[in-house]
C-alpha cells in the first residue's frame, strides 16, 4: 500500500503567541517548532498500517526551507521518503492544489493528515483535496483500519461517533485517539538522515483569500476569588454581574 | 445575490448554532444585501424547517432525501453545492462543526469559494472582503481577505446574537441529482448520546480534572451540569484514562468550546486546555490549589476541595432558583 501523509510545521503547543513587523508576521522568536500534533497522529497511524500491510510511506509538507527539520522527525519517527513543496503556504486552497497534485502523481491508496493545523486551525486542506480529486474525504477520524482495499474507521462527531466504511483510495483527517504518538529513537534518527527527501517546485499559485494583519486578544482581568465557605456569594455574582443564572 | 445558509440538525431538530448561523446571515445580507435562504438536508420536520425564519431566513429549501439523514460529506456537499446554485447564491454560512467544517472544504472547490473558518464578526466589506477570524487555537486573530466571488463563511459559536424575532420561512422540496459515488462513504452505525446537551453547543459547561480522583465521583459534576442545563466535559489526562469518553475532551486537540459559562473543576489549567476554553464568555475555576494556573485565566474562582465545594455550589443553585 501506498500511503502519502500530510504534515505542518507549527509552533509547540506551550508557545508564546506574538507578531511582528505591525502585526503582519508571527514572531518565531524564541518558538520551537514542531510537527502538528494531529498531523503527528496521522504519522503515527500510517507508519502501523505501513508496517502490518507492507508498502510504503512518504510524508509531505508545503513549507520553505525551514520544515525540512520537521520531515527529517517525520522520517525518524518511520515515514520512507519526504517530499516538500518549495513554497510558503499561503492559503489552504494554495496548499490543497499542491498536494492534490503530488498525490496524483503518487497515486497513493490512502492520504492522511491532521484534522487540522493548530497555527491557523481551517480543518478544511483534507476536504478540498477530496474534491479535486474526487475521492471520498472524511474527518475527524479517531480509529482506522485497513482490510484489503477497504477501511473501517470512527469518526467523532457532537457527542459521539459514527462508524463508516469506505474503499481505497480515500482522504482523512486524523485525531486522537486512533495512534499513539511515536518518539523517535536513535536508529530512526540515524536513518533518517541518508532518507530522500525531495524538493519540488509549486504547480499553481492560485489563492482564494490571503492574511492581511494579525491580533491578540485583549488581555484579562485579574480574577476574583470567592471564600470557599461562601458559594452563596458566587451564585449572586454569576446572576448579577455575569448575568448568567 | 442570496445568501445561502448550510441548516445541520440532530435529534429532530435544527442545531442552535445553524440557527446562529442563520442569524449572522441576516445581519450580513442586511450590511451587502441579498435575500437569506437555508437549505436542510434529510429528514427534518416542517415545523422545525420554519424555525429558521425566526432566525432570519426568507426560504428555507429542504432536499428530502431520505439516505441524507445521516452526514455523508461527499453527498452533502453536492446537494448543498447544487442548491447554491439554484438560487444563484454568492455566499455561504455556516456553524463551524465537525461536519459543517467537512462540508465547507469540499464546497470551497467545488464553487471556487474563498473559505474562511472560525469567524467571530462580520466582515469589512469597505473596499474589500476581509474576515476576523480566530487561529492559534484562540490566542489570536487573523484579518483575512476573501478574493474570490464566492464566499465561504463557518461561523464560531457565539461570534452573534441568536435572533429570534424573525418571520415565517417558507419551505420548498428541492430534489438533489446525486449518484452512488456521492455515496462511497457508508455509514454503517452511530453511537451518540441521546437527550444531552451537546458539549460544543453548550452555553453552559461543567468540566473536571484528575482532581475528581476516579470516575466514580462524576455524579458531583452532572448535578452541577444538571441543575446549571449545561453539558459536561473533561480535561485531556480524564479522557486518556478512560475515565470519560473522548467526545468530552475538551482542549487543543480536543473539543473547542465557546459557552457562555465554563466551570472547570480540580482542573490546573495547563496550557493546552486553556486553548479549547478561551473562547468562553465567564470562567469559573474551583481547584484546592491556589497556585493552579487556571486561576489566571479566570473571572470567578474558588479554592478549596472540589468534594466540599461543588455540592455546597449545586445547592445553592438550587436554593436559586
Amino acid at each position: 500500500m501506498k500511503i502519502l501523509v500530510c504534515i505542518t510545521h507549527v509552533p509547540d503547543t506551550t508557545s508564546k503567541i506574538q507578531f511582528t513587523d505591525n502585526n503582519t508576521k508571527f514572531d518565531k522568536t524564541g518558538v520551537q517548532f514542531i510537527i502538528g500534533p494531529y498531523d503527528d497522529y496521522a504519522l503515527a497511524r500510517a507508519v502501523e498500517l505501513r508496517d502490518q500491510t507492507g508498502g510504503e510511506l512518504t510524508v509531505l509538507n508545503v513549507g520553505e526551507a525551514e520544515t525540512e527539520p520537521t520531515l527529517r522527525k517525520a522520517l525518524a519517527i518511520g515515514a520512507d521518503k519526504a517530499i516538500r513543496v518549495n513554497a510558503f503556504p499561503k492559503d489552504a486552497y494554495f496548499v490543497a492544489l499542491q498536494i492534490a497534485h503530488y498525490a496524483k502523481e503518487g497515486a497513493y491508496d490512502l492520504i492522511l493528515m491532521g484534522r487540522e493545523s493548530i497555527d491557523f486551525n481551517g480543518g478544511m486542506v483534507h476536504g478540498m483535496v477530496g474534491e479535486l480529486l474526487g475521492m471520498p474525504s472524511i474527518s475527524p477520524v479517531m480509529k482506522l483500519d485497513i482490510e484489503g482495499q477497504s477501511a473501517k474507521m470512527a469518526r467523532e462527531i457532537e457527542g459521539g461517533k459514527e462508524y463508516i466504511e469506505v474503499d481505497l483510495p480515500f482522504i482523512a483527517g486524523c485525531q486522537e485517539p486512533i495512534a499513539e504518538w511515536k518518539i523517535p529513537n536513535m536508529r530512526g534518527i540515524m536513518s533518517a538522515r541518508t532518507k530522500p527527501l525531495d524538493v519540488v517546485e509549486t504547480i499553481s499559485d492560485e489563492t482564494f483569500s490571503q492574511v492581511n494583519a494579525f491580533q491578540l486578544p485583549p488581555a484579562k482581568g485579574a480574577v476574583q476569588l470567592i471564600d470557599k465557605d461562601n458559594v452563596e456569594e458566587l451564585v449572586r455574582l454569576l446572576k448579577n454581574e455575569a448575568k448568567i443564572l | 445575490m442570496s445568501i445561502l445558509v448550510y441548516l445541520e440538525h440532530t435529534e429532530g431538530a435544527v442545531k442552535k448554532s445553524s440557527l446562529e448561523a442563520v442569524s449572522y446571515a441576516h445581519a450580513l445580507s442586511s450590511k451587502v444585501g441579498g435575500e437569506v435562504v437555508a437549505v436542510a438536508l434529510g429528514n427534518i420536520s416542517f415545523e422545525e424547517l420554519v424555525k429558521a425564519g425566526s432566525a432570519g431566513a426568507a426560504k428555507v429549501y429542504h432536499v428530502a432525501d431520505e439516505k441524507l439523514s445521516v452526514g455523508i460529506i461527499q453527498a452533502h456537499a453536492n446537494a448543498v453545492g447544487q442548491v447554491f446554485q439554484k438560487v444563484g447564491a454568492n455566499t455561504l454560512v455556516l456553524a463551524k462543526s465537525s461536519l459543517g467544517d467537512a462540508v465547507a472544504a469540499r464546497l470551497a472547490v467545488q464553487l471556487k469559494a474563498g473559505l474562511v473558518s472560525n469567524v467571530v464578526e462580520l466582515p469589512e466589506t469597505e473596499g474589500g472582503y476581509t474576515v476576523k477570524r480566530s487561529i492559534y487555537t484562540g490566542k489570536a486573530f487573523a484579518e483575512t481577505s476573501i478574493t474570490s466571488d464566492n464566499k465561504i463563511l463557518a461561523v464560531k459559536k457565539n461570534a452573534i446574537n441568536l435572533k429570534t424575532d424573525g418571520g415565517e420561512a417558507t419551505v420548498e422540496k428541492f430534489e438533489a441529482n446525486l449518484e452512488d459515488k456521492d455515496f462511497a462513504a457508508k455509514i454503517t452505525s452511530t453511537d451518540q448520546a441521546t437527550g444531552e446537551v451537546l458539549l460544543p453547543e453548550a452555553d453552559i459547561v461543567v468540566s473536571g480534572g484528575r482532581g475528581m480522583k476516579g470516575p466514580e465521583n462524576w455524579d458531583m459534576i452532572e448535578d452541577l451540569a444538571k441543575e446549571l442545563g449545561a453539558a459536561t466535559g473533561c480535561s485531556k489526562p480524564v479522557s486518556d484514562i478512560g475515565w470519560r469518553p473522548h467526545h468530552e475532551h475538551v482542549g487543543q486537540t480536543g473539543v473547542k468550546v465557546a459557552p457562555s459559562l465554563y466551570v472547570a473543576v480540580g482542573i490546573s489549567g495547563a496550557i493546552q486546555h486553556l486553548a479549547g476554553v478561551n473562547g468562553s464568555k465567564y470562567i469559573v475555576v474551583i481547584n484546592k490549589d491556589p497556585e493552579a494556573p487556571f486561576f489566571k485565566a479566570a473571572d470567578y474562582g474558588i479554592v478549596g476541595d472540589a468534594f466540599e465545594v461543588v455540592p455546597k455550589l449545586t445547592e445553592a443553585i438550587k436554593a436559586n432558583k
